[in-house]
């Protein structure tokens, strides 16, 4: 078995960054929601916050593998932008190069999602 | 291959005359029966524009009536129809049909095609606004106009003694409106997909159009949820389904999560257009390639997907968990990074090219200046001590006018200046707009720069007056003045487009020198181009040496019409080869009347005139069947079509090569969207109460499983009906059609039989409404799909489908796939989820 994906070429792996981060987005809203709804309003994150702490981790990592993979497909930076001729080839490294720029900002996007998991300790203080 | 094609002038001539023939726009009344992309874009836009000017002048009386203390120009009641209608007309009637106008005149141009794939569909769409728009703009000349604020809160929007018709108005008019808008973004996203001139790869694409792919796509997403909500609302004000009503289990939150989970996704479906429109302005007049054309992508993506996360930032005071406001708080913030990149590629190209200043660029620059204001202010209400303190208050009047005047009207105004040779191969004159320019600018900053500090004193929006002394009088009086002052602007630009030009020179074809392909349409010409270039180039007019004339003389693909139809090509999604000669609809009246008829159904079910309501629904239906029937799955005379430069393609493809699919596949993803909230819906009673069914029988286990079990047995047997149809067996085909047909009906019946058989009374209570109002959704769904197997049954009987000739029975699976897991869902849910929580 591969560790690392092959190379495949469609559009949509460039949405695989900002999807993994919708995902993250709503599981963290969903759960906290549906746990300070359920439990008693003054109650501890606690254990809530822990697991979404290790779905930030999962979706972090998720995103570096995309920026990985990206990264790959941007020839490992052989070539500089704007990818702008009539090829296969510039289309390849065009794709590559959005992918990486995306997965950075859905990396930055994750983390400040998760900031309040550190700083905020209940549903209603 | 060749790459160019040298015709005789009589052959240029006979091609010319063809094309002509079959592309020309029908005269006298039958002018309206045009499909044409130029001509409903243009209608589309001029409507669009009628609206906004009539919500201009609702803005200038609310005005009016706020410019003194203790005023009584309008009426309390008057006042409120005035803003709400204000508000609602220039977000639905105005902000984004105007996107879609632009699109549908432009894109195909600019993509090098003859015409978007659908072009029926493009009309429908618009006769559906205009005739929506009409309806929901005229009530306020009987006084029933909404008035609840154009976000429709209840429970005072569900009161129908304080709300009248004017909310059943809203709810039903702008559902009208948002088909249309579902309609476009199908048309949009298939278009720029697959329609694009051969060799336009995806890194060459027009940011124009990776903008309106993304927007297309946040539609699809956000409209949805608003659709879902509003069948939701109307239950409750047609037959007392209680689904916000507190006493009865409801909840009024539930309708604002639908609705800003729609309206705030909807700023940026608003804002990425206009600033589409400066992706193109700003290198044509810094006369050179964008800087940082992957970096656009990366905004407009990243705006697209962050803007999703955003909702909630409009109930930061409706007292949900902290926790809960954090998270959106910092989505709120995160959204500034892609929004900000965009504007410094603008100034990056400014910077790095030799700018001419003309009118165009000074809408532009004037917009993104106020923008920027708007998009600090935001920064600060994303902050949730801060919005605490300044929501509902002037300050929030304040900061989204600066962010949609400046992120929209101001870029859609240089847009105006900018493709106005488009229209009339003459611009506007250039002394009126920068008249107007510096009209609109200083007044707009007069009339809301003031509304900050109204708000931070305490001004809250949506009061109809207000006693003097308490500190608000100067600034709301600034404000009117300042109101007035931009309206002048706006006149301005109103006559100088309207004026008539007959007696001016016509100009150049390319009066900007800008370098993208929309300049190649001619405005006197309606056949879109004359013939396909080969892209090699993201600005093939500044790149490619001669392409203008090539084009003109049918030196490219598709330069004929031989078989008198219309005709564009599809090529592939990354790298744009050609695939397929599309013929795509004509002038038909079909598009209209169907559009009529739907619109009467949602007009007669407003007075709740059932039987008016009932024959408008079966003559919308016998009007999309007969534009089926008549208009899409043609089966050509001949396979395959020489396109010119020793290249033939296919007349005729089915499955994920065909643009049917694609808008199959698209529709569903919207509709599967709009499921999503309802089932959403179920889960949040869920999480509100300890015992969401509040002791109400449910509808039991062993029904709602067996609609499960035949609903998977009637999608087993399309896919049955499929393999029988490939080996060209049709009677097989035939049986397998009829059998999922009956299985679909005992399947349906099988989930009404759940809640029906005990009891559930959808006004008791929250839980039997939420029950009901799923099963329906699922039930109505199923029945849609037995008409479509009739469809394909006829069709079959018709000799109208084989194994080659099977695009119809491919969509109807697609369909179906989609239909089977919302039954395996929602009867899942149903019968299992209140015995397993």
């Amino acid at each position: 078995m591969r560790l690392i994906p092959k190379e495949i070429e469609s559009l949509w792996t460039l949405f695989t960054a900002p999807t993994i981060w919708a995902l993250h987005f709503l599981t963290c809203y969903i759960t906290a929601a549906i746990h300070c709804a359920k439990a008693d309003t003054a109650a501890s994150l606690g254990t809530t916050s822990l697991v979404l702490g290790m779905v930030t981790v999962a979706a972090l990592a998720g995103i570096a593998l995309s920026a990985y993979l990206a990264w790959r497909q941007w020839g490992f930076g052989s070539g500089d932008p704007p990818h702008d001729e009539p090829t296969r080839r510039d289309r390849l490294l065009f794709q590559g190069f959005a992918t990486l720029l995306l997965s950075g900002l859905s990396f930055v996007a994750v983390l400040f999602v998760a900031v309040p998991l550190v700083f905020i300790e209940a549903c209603q203080p | 291959m060749t790459e160019r094609a040298e015709l005789s002038v009589e052959e240029r001539k006979a091609q010319e005359a063809e094309l002509r023939e079959v592309w020309q726009t029908p005269s006298g009344w039958r002018y309206w029966t045009s499909v044409n992309n130029t001509e409903i874009g243009l209608w589309y836009g001029s409507a669009a524009f009628l609206f906004m000017l009539f919500a201009g002048v609702l803005a200038l009386l609310v005005r009016v009536q706020l410019a003194v203390p203790d005023n009584d120009f309008l009426s309390a009641d008057t006042f409120n129809q005035a803003f709400t209608l204000h508000g609602t007309v220039m977000m639905f009637l105005f902000a984004v049909p105007i996107f879609e106008a632009v699109a549908i005149f432009l894109l195909p141009s600019m993509l090098g095609a003859r015409e978007l794939p659908f072009p029926r569909l493009s009309a429908f769409g618009f006769w559906s606004f205009a005739l929506g728009g009409v309806f929901v703009c005229g009530s306020i000349f009987f006084g029933a106009a909404p008035n609840t604020g154009w976000f429709m809160y209840p429970p005072l929007a569900t009161d129908k003694q304080y709300s009248g018709i004017g909310a059943d108005i809203w709810l039903l008019g702008l559902s009208f409106i948002e088909v249309a808008s579902i309609a476009a973004a199908v048309e949009l996203i298939v278009g720029i997909m697959k329609c694009r001139a051969p060799g336009m790869r995806i890194n060459m694409m027009p940011l124009f159009a990776w903008y309106l792919l993304i927007v297309a796509g946040m539609i699809l997403f956000a409209f949805p949820p608003l659709i879902a909500g509003d069948i939701l609302f109307e239950m409750e004000r047609m037959f007392g389904w209680p689904f916000f009503d507190a006493t009865r289990g409801g909840d009024p939150l539930l309708w604002q999560h639908l609705f800003w989970i729609f309206g705030h996704p909807e700023v940026y479906i608003i804002f990425l257009p206009a600033i589409a429109l400066m992706a193109m302005i700003v290198p044509t007049f810094a006369q050179r390639p964008i800087v940082g054309y992957s970096w656009i992508v990366l905004a407009a993506v990243g705006t697209g997907f962050l803007s999703f996360g955003l909702w909630v930032h409009h109930m930061f005071t409706t007292g949900l968990p902290q926790i809960s406001l954090a998270f959106f708080s910092a989505a709120s913030e995160a959204v500034a990074i892609p929004t900000g990149v965009q504007i410094f590629v603008f100034i990056a190209t400014m910077l790095a090219g030799r700018v001419i200043f003309s009118v165009p660029m000074l809408f532009g620059a004037g917009g993104l200046a106020i923008f920027i204001i708007g998009g600090l202010t935001g920064v600060m209400v994303a902050l949730v001590p801060f919005d605490w303190q300044a929501h509902d208050t002037y300050f929030i009047v304040a900061h989204l006018h600066y962010v949609l005047i400046g992120g929209m009207l101001f870029p859609v105004v240089a847009g105006v200046y900018y493709y106005y040779p488009l229209l009339n191969a003459r611009k506007l004159s250039d002394r009126l707009g920068k008249i107007a320019f510096w009209l609109m600018f200083s007044g707009f900053n007069v009339a809301f720069f003031p509304m900050h500090l109204a708000g931070l004193r305490g001004m809250p929006r949506r009061v109809f007056t207000y006693p003097a002394d308490i500190g608000w009088d100067w600034f709301n009086l600034i404000s009117t003045v300042g109101a007035f002052i931009f309206a002048a602007g706006v006149a301005i630009v109103v006559i100088d487009v309207l004026r008539p030009k007959h007696r001016e020179p016509k100009g150049e074809q390319n009066p900007w020198n800008a370098g993208t392909l929309e300049w190649i349409s001619e405005p006197e010409e309606k056949w879109g181009v004359r013939s396909i270039p080969i892209i090699k180039s993201r600005y093939p007019i500044w790149d490619q040496p001669n392409i203008i004339e090539d084009i003109k003389a049918g030196r490219f693909y598709l330069p004929d019409a031989k078989d008198g139809a219309r005709e564009t090509l599809v090529t592939s999604v990354l790298d744009a080869e050609p695939i397929q000669c599309l013929r795509v609809g004509g002038t038909s009246v079909l598009s209209i009347l169907a559009a009529f008829s739907l619109g009467g159904v949602f007009i007669a079910l407003t007075f709740h005139w059932w039987i008016v309501t009932t024959v408008c629904a079966v003559m919308t239906l016998a009007a999309i069947i007969a534009w089926l029937w008549t208009g899409t799955a043609v089966i050509p005379k001949e396979e395959i079509r020489d396109v010119g430069l020793g290249k033939t393609l296919p007349l005729y493809t089915s499955g994920p090569q065909s643009v049917g699919w694609w808008a199959m596949f698209i529709t569903m993803a919207g509709d599967g969207t709009a499921y999503a909230s309802l089932m959403f819906g179920y889960f949040f009673y869920w999480t509100i109460h300890d015992d969401f069914t509040a002791g109400h029988a449910g509808p039991g286990t062993l029904w709602p499983l067996a609609a499960v079990g035949l609903f998977t047995l009637a999608w087993l047997a399309m896919l049955a009906a499929r393999k029988a149809n490939e080996g060209d067996r049709d009677a097989r085909t035939r049986l397998w059609l009829t059998l999922s047909a009956l299985l679909t009906f005992a399947a349906g019946c099988a989930g009404l039989a759940g809640p029906y058989l005990t009891g559930m009374d959808p006004t008791a209570h929250v839980y039997p409404a939420i029950v009901w109002v799923v099963t329906l959704w699922t039930v109505v769904h199923g029945g849609v799909g037995v008409i479509m197997q009739a469809y394909c049954l006829a069709r079959s009987l018709a000799g109208r489908m084989s194994a080659r000739h099977d695009m119809d029975l491919r969509n109807v699976v697609l369909y179906w796939h989609f239909l089977v897991i919302t039954a395996i869902t929602s009867f899942g849910v149903l019968g299992l989820f209140p015995g397993l929580r």
